[in-house]
């Protein structure tokens, strides 16, 4: 049984491919049965195929492009959230479809000609702006990534990295930077605290300290070079790097400045974290360093020999120091490569060639980021905050099985 | 009830205040370096004005109909008042369905602190886990009925939170609640509430 993340998420449902998706405008001239990210076999259709591409005119260019119908890539989808394939993508990018989402009420249909966002309270101008004027500031342009602070789970050998923690993702963000908005409106000094409100059906809201909104914040209106998707938060959404994802308030509507926060339900029935002593710690906003092997990694299985071991590493409080690779069950631990620019608070690639020999054995990574923070194991997290601590900014190392016969599966940790 | 916590978290971040500049002060970034605005994608004040003039100013009657928050210190409740007994009767209607009958169960879950069954957590509700009686209301008022958001009177949303408040406990039956009562009400969780005591370095919390 997968446990469901502590912010009510539900266990995992195979995704469905439709025929729609897969057809790409080609005909159907098969059926196979293909292994998809959760083993099961499903049966769909693809595309006709000549026998030699070189030999058939092909299609004329379209307005958008599309992706091959031969790749299998799909969220998994509960009720309020989707993971993102982190066992089926390269390199550190998200595609922006398939970048994970969470919502409250679900995703908003805004007409970017009626959007405003106001920002009032303690400010000298309360100001309304359109989509138009925020895109009439200086913008920035910024690689990092977003994770759900709720982005945990074990239970099962038979998990994906996409399901234990396919709550993170990464995009280029462009937008204004809060802090040209704030010397925009003149937020007075005695504000140490905004409310950030997203014109969503829920609502959304959450209280931020206001020198977060001077420092790096971004009010995005773009995502990968376009706008951003609706379910990213169309037309605008707050971006607060290295920050636990439900901060960075997506169809941001409204920002109030004031002097305390306002103890909004999200912060504090949700994202806040049983540890020690009974005490719940709130506020909790920095997202601490994690890593995952998302090659291999279950559902594949593996063969004899030169294995690239390969995955993402992370730290909201900085850049990625180094990445270690231990393939004896944690006995020992090598360095992994780091694939360059090894930006701040974003995903970084790691790389590390192992030869297996067949036997069984246990692989793992661990991340240290530029604080000296090393990741910590299952047990360490649960002796640090006690075993009521919930699914909130738990990012313990996950662990591998390599069976003899070659798969790779899950080491499910006894978690309440 | 106690500012304590209103003051803590401030005082948190006074550090990162200092770290970054106050920009009205005029030294926004002054001290980073050309590689890190690029790193970090913030901007040379050199050219920045002080104002770019975009942007219409807002007046009351745009920010009125959007300003529906309301604080621990009770800044944003509006006018009116309910009783459990007026919020009993909404809330078999209309919150039921999705928290169970009484506020107990239901496929969206619980609201009311219950005794759990032997060898079961309790669960997580407005009684036993909710810091501020103010949240109740302001979270009714946004997003409550789940598919009715927003549709609720400021006397049902009242009379809801005075519901939820008396099936917990935390409440006198015969109450009424309004802008003055409910702020006062110390709830259980308060005192378990710590801001965060994680840092950067080795340690783990």
């Amino acid at each position: 049984m997968v446990k469901p993340d502590s912010d009510g998420d539900q266990p995992a449902k195979p995704a469905t491919i439709t025929r729609r998706t897969l057809l790409g405008g080609a005909a159907t001239a098969a059926v196979a049965v293909v292994q998809t990210s959760f083993a099961k076999g499903l049966q769909i259709s693809i595309p006709q195929v000549p026998d030699d591409p070189t030999k058939q005119m092909g299609v004329p260019p379209g307005k958008v492009g599309t992706r091959s119908a031969f790749e299998k890539l799909a969220k998994n989808a509960s009720d309020i959230s989707s993971r993102s394939p982190l066992q089926d993508l390269y390199g550190t990018i998200t595609p922006s479809d398939l970048h994970f989402e969470r919502h409250h009420n679900g995703v908003p249909a805004i007409d970017p000609a009626k959007y405003e966002l106001l920002i009032h309270g303690q400010v000298e101008r309360p100001t309304v702006f359109t989509l138009a004027d925020l895109k009439r500031f200086p913008s920035v342009s910024r690689i990092a990534f977003l994770e759900c602070s709720g982005n945990f789970r074990t239970g099962k050998e038979t998990m994906s990295p996409q399901e234990i923690c396919g709550l993170t993702s990464q995009s280029e963000w462009t937008g204004v930077l809060l802090s040209t908005l704030f010397r925009e409106v003149g937020v007075k000094p005695s504000s140490s605290w905004f409310l950030a409100e997203g014109g969503d059906a829920a609502l959304m809201t959450r209280s931020i300290p206001t020198s977060k909104g001077w420092n790096d914040a971004i009010i995005a209106y773009a995502q990968n070079g376009e706008a951003l998707r609706p379910e990213q938060g169309y037309p605008v959404r707050l971006f607060l790097p290295g920050w636990e994802g439900n901060t960075s308030v997506k169809w941001l509507r409204r920002l109030e400045l004031g002097d305390a926060p306002w103890q909004t339900r999200e912060e504090t029935s949700k994202y806040s974290e049983g540890i020690k002593g009974g005490k719940i710690r709130q506020f909790s906003f920095d997202i601490d360093a994690r890593s995952i092997i998302t090659f291999p990694a279950y559902p594949v299985q593996i063969q004899k020999g030169w294995i690239e071991i390969r995955g993402l590493a992370w730290s909201g409080r900085g850049k990625v120091s180094r990445v270690e690779v231990s393939t004896d069950a944690g006995k020992t631990w090598k360095l992994a490569e780091l694939q360059e620019p090894i930006l701040d608070k974003a995903h970084v690639r790691f790389r590390h060639l192992w030869q297996w020999n067949g036997s069984e054995t246990e692989i793992m990574s661990r991340v240290t980021d530029e604080t000296g923070y090393v990741q910590p194991t299952f047990a360490q997290l649960i002796d640090a905050r006690g075993a009521d601590t919930g699914g909130y900014h738990f990012n313990p190392i996950t662990v591998w099985q390599i069976k003899p016969d070659g798969r790779v599966l899950n080491r499910p940790e006894n978690f309440r | 009830m106690s500012n304590a916590w209103l003051v803590l978290p401030v005082g948190l971040f006074v550090a990162v205040l200092d770290l970054y500049p106050h920009p009205i002060a005029g030294s926004l970034f002054s001290d980073t370096s050309q590689a890190d605005r690029s790193r970090k994608g913030v901007l040379n004040t050199d050219s920045l004005p002080t104002r770019f003039g975009y942007g219409k100013p807002a007046s009351a009657v745009q920010i009125t109909p959007l300003d529906i928050d309301v604080r621990p210190d009770g800044q944003g409740l509006p006018a009116g008042s309910g009783t459990a007994t007026t919020g009993a009767v909404i809330f078999a209607a209309k919150c039921a369905a999705c928290h169970g009958a009484g506020g107990v169960g239901g496929p969206n879950g619980s609201l009311v602190t219950t005794t759990p069954a032997p060898g079961k957590r309790t669960e997580k509700v407005i009684g036993n886990y909710w810091p501020y009686a103010t949240t109740v209301f302001d979270y009714i008022q946004r997003a409550m009925p789940f598919s009715q958001p927003g549709s609720l009177t400021n006397e049902e949303v009242y009379s809801l939170t005075a519901y939820l408040l008396t099936a917990n406990k935390l409440l006198d039956e015969k109450a009424v609640l309004n802008a003055q009562t409910l702020p006062k009400i110390v709830m259980p969780a308060q005192k378990l509430f710590v801001p965060d005591d994680r840092k950067a370095g080795p340690e783990i919390h």
